[in-house]
């Protein structure tokens, strides 16, 4: 025992050593795959949409793109009405989801009572594991008779105003890009606002607490104080219920009318790229089914631009803040 | 990146006859498969059953949609294809196919007018066209005042529902219209899913239906049977020859029975506007399509003994689902088909 053991420490750490630097190789190596898998994913799915709607891409090329036509009959297909109704729909979704959600979220973490705090958070996160076509029935039963109740009073309201007043007049059907806006919104509410949730806890008391100690409001705190500080998560959060948005089929099919139309009015029934191709896939064969696989190839276009935007957004705001 | 359809084709045939291996190793009974419409699909499934009890043989049938259907007979990993149109003589010459009816149905011009009572609207099929054109736009127009005396209709704007979904119904009706109206022949066309001038789109006889029961003044189209089990008001049609027909069994069987299959190559010929004075004009039927000379000859044999079997013994079962059962000269038009076409 007291010939050796320094040597063998020696050894020892040096095995170890060179063990460790092997496993955190293999790691690296495992992570690294983890990570190209994603990509290798997107890629083939991107590639493969590209790939299964060549047929119209490339033959019709601009056409595709600009016509609003989609006459299955004559092969006659053109993207402009689901990819504007895509992003109408999505749109009306965010500008009715993001303030409420901002507003629960700022109740959950600054002003509700502790005992509150924890029932409503759970319930948010039980709204947003609801399935879509469940959303998609309740719209169909519940709400678009709704809607179609208060239409006439909307359309002899806000219909009456300048400006805006064309995209409230039509006839009271209950469905349309409107409806589906508003269901879409109700989808996206819980994931925004969890996020929300999670990032404003995330902010240092002593923080808001030196803030309120210099005589803030509450709301002085939240706006120069919270929402600065939590900025691009916010943003983030917002932008992956934009991303659910964009994608949402089955709830959108239910209650957005499904006609091919470029409408004026958010009244008036249209169709989005994922309710187009979830209502045709089945049946379509050859030309058709082209035009349906390019449509998926445009919502991974529309959403990267979209998200592209958000990313050139984020980047704004950071360097104006370094100024 | 393979999810190309022709590796989905390749992989679902390896995955088949992964399956046939094991199934043949378990039972001697013969598992044959099919794929194609949902619109037979219950009464497929209802037959196979009671099939099944009688002789072992199974009948394995997935309600994937005509398309796929036509697509998987045609890639061979079907035994059988079931589809809501027929194949033309070249693709059938093509790919060595033979196609035959099984079983007919009907469609229903289904309505929402307050004031006017379910069967108490009249149309013909131009008006019909008129209103699915969108140049009948009101539901006192002329058109349809003419075809109503003594119905008070009201002065409403129509509202148009269709299928959202691409479907033989919608083939059909849309057929149906090309043979009674020029203009939507030329502006619109057939086909399972169409570009419609005017309305709104529901997916499924059960979104049309939901859009008509909620929009007031509506008007669309479902599958008979549907229409009968959710009590939904539908109208009753003046037929190509000028009688005004209610639709049910025996105006479906006339339709088939008076259509003209004896001058059709392969049973190619869409039921709508038959002749017969008591004929519902929008009456469908699917086709099943099978090869003739199966790769497994064994299977190849089950299925027309399938069918045979169904047309004598599953009427019962096809009526029981509001389906109605081919009449007696077009199966036997069938059965001699079997014989000079199919190996």
């Amino acid at each position: 025992m007291p010939s050796t053991p320094i040597t063998n420490l020696a050894t020892d750490a040096e095995q170890r050593s060179r063990r460790d630097a092997r496993h955190d190789a293999w790691f690296r190596t495992l992570l690294k795959c983890c990570a190209l898998l994603v990509l290798a994913t997107l890629l083939g799915a991107a590639l493969s949409t590209l790939w299964g709607g060549r047929e119209v891409l490339f033959k019709d090329g601009f056409h595709f793109l600009t016509s609003d036509s989609w006459n299955p009959v004559t092969d006659d297909y053109g993207a402009l009405a689901p990819i504007f109704g895509t992003l109408v729909t999505s749109l009306i979704a965010l500008v009715l989801a993001v303030p409420v959600s901002f507003g629960i979220a700022l109740f959950l973490t600054e002003i509700a009572p502790n005992w509150l705090r924890g029932p409503v958070a759970t319930a948010i996160e039980l709204l947003a594991s609801i399935p879509s076509i469940i959303y998609g029935m309740w719209g169909l039963f519940v709400f678009v008779p709704f809607m179609a109740s208060i239409e006439p009073a909307l359309s002899d309201t806000l219909g009456k105003l300048p400006l805006v007043g064309n995209l409230f007049q039509g006839p009271p059907m209950g469905l349309g890009l409107l409806t589906a806006g508003i269901v879409l919104a109700v989808m996206i509410l819980p994931f925004i606002c969890s996020v929300m949730r999670e990032v404003f806890q995330t902010v240092p008391t002593r923080l808001k607490e030196s803030s309120y100690a210099l005589g803030s409001t509450t709301w002085e705190v939240v706006w120069d104080i919270v929402l600065p500080y939590t900025r691009s998560a916010v943003i983030g959060g917002i932008f992956l219920g934009l991303g659910r948005a964009l994608g949402e089929t089955m709830a959108v099919t239910f209650v957005l009318g499904n006609a091919y139309d470029l409408s004026g009015s958010l009244l008036m029934p249209g169709t989005s790229i994922s309710s187009s191709i979830a209502n045709e896939f089945n049946e379509a064969v050859g030309t058709h089914r082209s035009a349906l696989i390019a449509l998926g190839f445009l919502l991974f276009v529309v959403t990267f631009i979209v998200l592209l935007i958000a990313r050139l957004m984020l980047r704004r705001l950071s360097r104006k803040e370094g100024n | 990146m393979f999810t190309s359809s022709r590796s989905m084709f390749r992989l679902g045939a390896i995955a088949f006859a992964a399956a046939c291996a094991l199934g043949s190793l378990s039972a001697q009974a013969t598992d044959i498969t099919g794929a194609g419409s949902s619109f037979v699909y219950p009464v497929i499934s209802k037959w196979s059953a009671a099939y099944a009890e009688k002789t072992g043989n199974r009948v394995n049938y997935q309600s994937i949609g005509s398309g796929g259907g036509i697509a998987q007979i045609k890639a061979g990993t079907v035994d059988f294809g079931a589809s809501d149109m027929p194949l033309d003589e070249t693709t059938l010459g093509q790919f060595g196919l033979a196609q035959f009816p099984d079983v007919i149905g009907g469609i229903v011009p289904a309505f929402n007018v307050t004031g006017v009572a379910p069967g108490k609207l009249v149309l013909d099929g131009k008006t019909l066209a008129g209103i699915f054109l969108g140049t009948v736009s009101k539901w006192n127009d002329p058109a349809i005042a003419a075809l109503n005396p003594g119905v008070k209709l009201p002065d409403a704007k129509i509202t148009v529902v269709h299928r959202s979904d691409g479907s033989g119904t919608t083939f059909n009706f849309s057929d149906y219209l090309s043979k009674v109206d020029a203009t939507w022949k030329t502006k619109v066309g057939e086909g399972t899913a169409v570009n419609w001038p005017t309305g709104i789109g529901g997916k499924g006889n059960e979104g049309v239906s939901a859009y008509i029961r909620q929009i007031p003044n509506s008007i669309g189209y479902v599958e008979y049977a549907y229409a009968l089990k959710n009590n939904i008001g539908y109208a009753v049609m003046k037929n190509a020859a000028g009688k005004v027909v209610k639709p049910n069994t025996a105006s479906f069987q006339a339709a088939a029975a008076t259509a003209d299959w004896a001058s059709a190559k392969d049973f190619n010929l869409l039921m709508t506007n038959a002749p017969g004075a008591e004929a519902w004009p929008i009456t469908a039927t699917s086709w099943v399509i099978v090869y003739k000379q199966p790769k497994n000859a064994a299977n190849g044999k089950v299925i027309l003994d399938f069918f045979k079997w169904s047309y004598a013994n599953g009427q019962d079962a096809a009526r029981s689902l509001d389906y109605v059962p081919l009449p007696a000269n077009l199966v036997s038009q069938i059965e001699s088909y079997w014989t000079t076409e199919i190996k």
